[in-house]
């Protein structure tokens, strides 16, 4: 079977050590922060926060206090808080050390794409291309393909970019690839998934 | 010299124009000077450009404007709520340049500290590179992005006194504080002027040297998401 996405977030945050800053991308790597256990996570929100807490009890939500994704959010008793400029610098200047986001495409050299489809409407890459480029690890948790049931994990990456060679690890439905010079390393295949099924989804080019 | 006023419009007088670049701060919904923006679509100022991360929803921040036709530009990293900016964009009635939102910040936080122009890895290898001068350090490629020096600036924060120290409230203070320092003028929005001496010098935020017109107001502060757990969840 392969991991839903409960179970790619719980492996996903395996990748976190004891005392990180992580930035959580929406979806998936949301969900991450339900399964750090014991572990001293701090998570950033690039909105200007070290130390988010879970959503507020009703009633209790504050408009001044929210995360990324705009929703409404609660603070820790090691909070703090800090402007955009701040949080970008302590992004681009490497003290995050690791993000983890979801994406639409990966490619064998780390490529990323995940913040624009052309003839779809255009949202923006809001902080994303600030966090590839900027953090320690770049994790990425998504499905193995897409719903039309072709990989996800390309040769080379066919959308827009938002990060070039920024990626280091893969985590899908189907397991846990590396990017590694020359391609994608399988290091984690999910129970009762075999080699052959993660290799026939990937079209990336899969090295030992 | 005196640096409150009664009111948004009476803050706007002078300083407000046609086809002027303004910085605005917020993220989201949330710490925008929403006070401000009101006053700016009464006054009916016409082709405004605005930094500002986000473009607001459709009836509140700067969607207001974009209501009226007010702005020609917009330079921010995400405008994915907002309907009717999307409708006036694909129209071709509206510019959008995007900006990675650190790039952003750090455009207005250079803007704001003389800095003309700054080094970054972000957006490399991608379309935010292109036309844009690259350039290697220790082994690794850089694009130069320009400092961002805006005609206004306009902020809201949470408590000033009357020299214009600022204080924010959590993350209310996101875009304000580089936002504020690049404008060449900048008028802030609080909910409490407070008397002077009652702010700790130690906590101040943003210096009042960066700003120069202060009101104080009723703000509706909407949320935009509202995301709750239940009690028994704790």
């Amino acid at each position: 079977m392969p991991w839903d996405r409960n179970q790619m977030a719980a492996r996903a945050a395996q990748e976190l050590e004891d005392g990180m800053y992580v930035n959580l991308g929406i979806g998936i790597p949301t969900l991450v922060a339900n399964y750090v256990g014991d572990k001293d996570i701090t998570l950033q929100s690039e909105n200007g926060m070290l130390g988010m807490g879970p959503f507020p009890f009703e009633g209790e939500e504050d408009p001044d206090l929210i995360n990324a994704g705009k929703q409404t959010i609660t603070e820790l008793s090691r909070t703090s808080y800090f402007d955009s400029a701040t949080s970008f610098a302590m992004i681009r200047g490497g003290k995050i050390a690791a993000a983890v986001l979801g994406a639409m495409e990966v490619d064998e050299e780390g490529d990323l794409a995940n913040w624009m489809i052309p003839g779809v409407l255009v949202k923006g890459m809001g902080g994303a291309m600030d966090l590839v480029a900027g953090v320690g690890r770049v994790i990425v948790v998504m499905d193995h393909t897409n719903k039309h049931g072709k990989s996800k994990l390309l040769r080379k990456c066919t959308l827009p970019l938002t990060g070039k060679q920024v990626v280091d690890r893969i985590i899908t439905n189907l397991g846990v690839l590396d990017v590694v010079g020359g391609g994608l390393k399988i290091v984690e295949i999910a129970e009762g998934v075999t080699e052959d099924e993660i290799r026939a989804a990937t079209e990336a080019k899969i090295v030992n | 010299m005196k640096k409150v006023y009664a009111n948004a419009t009476e803050a706007l007088d002078g300083v407000l124009s046609d086809g002027m670049m303004i910085a605005a701060g917020g993220f989201g919904l949330c710490g925008i000077p929403e006070l401000l923006l009101e006053a700016i679509k009464e006054s009916g100022a016409q082709d405004l450009t605005f930094a500002s991360n986000n473009a607001g929803v459709d009836d509140f921040g700067i969607g207001i404007l974009l209501q009226t036709k007010q702005v020609k530009k917009m330079i921010s990293s995400y405008v994915g709520e907002n309907a009717e900016f999307m409708r006036q964009y694909l129209a071709g009635e509206l510019e959008l340049e995007f900006n990675p939102q650190g790039t952003l910040a750090e455009r207005m936080r250079a803007g704001g500290a003389g800095i003309p122009g700054f080094y970054t890895k972000t957006g490399v290898g991608t379309v935010i590179a292109e036309g844009k001068e690259h350039k290697d350090f220790n082994g690794e490629t850089y694009i130069m992005e320009e400092g961002i020096f805006a005609d206004l600036a306009i902020v809201k924060a949470w408590k000033a006194d009357d020299t214009g120290n600022l204080i924010f409230r959590k993350t209310a203070r996101n875009f304000n504080v580089p936002a504020a320092t690049c404008g060449k003028v900048c008028i802030a929005e609080v909910e409490e002027i407070v008397p002077r001496g009652s702010l700790d010098p130690d906590q101040i935020h943003l210096p009042g040297i960066y700003v120069n017109r202060i009101i104080q107001g009723d703000h509706e502060k909407r949320i935009e998401q509202r995301t709750t757990r239940k009690k028994e969840e704790a």
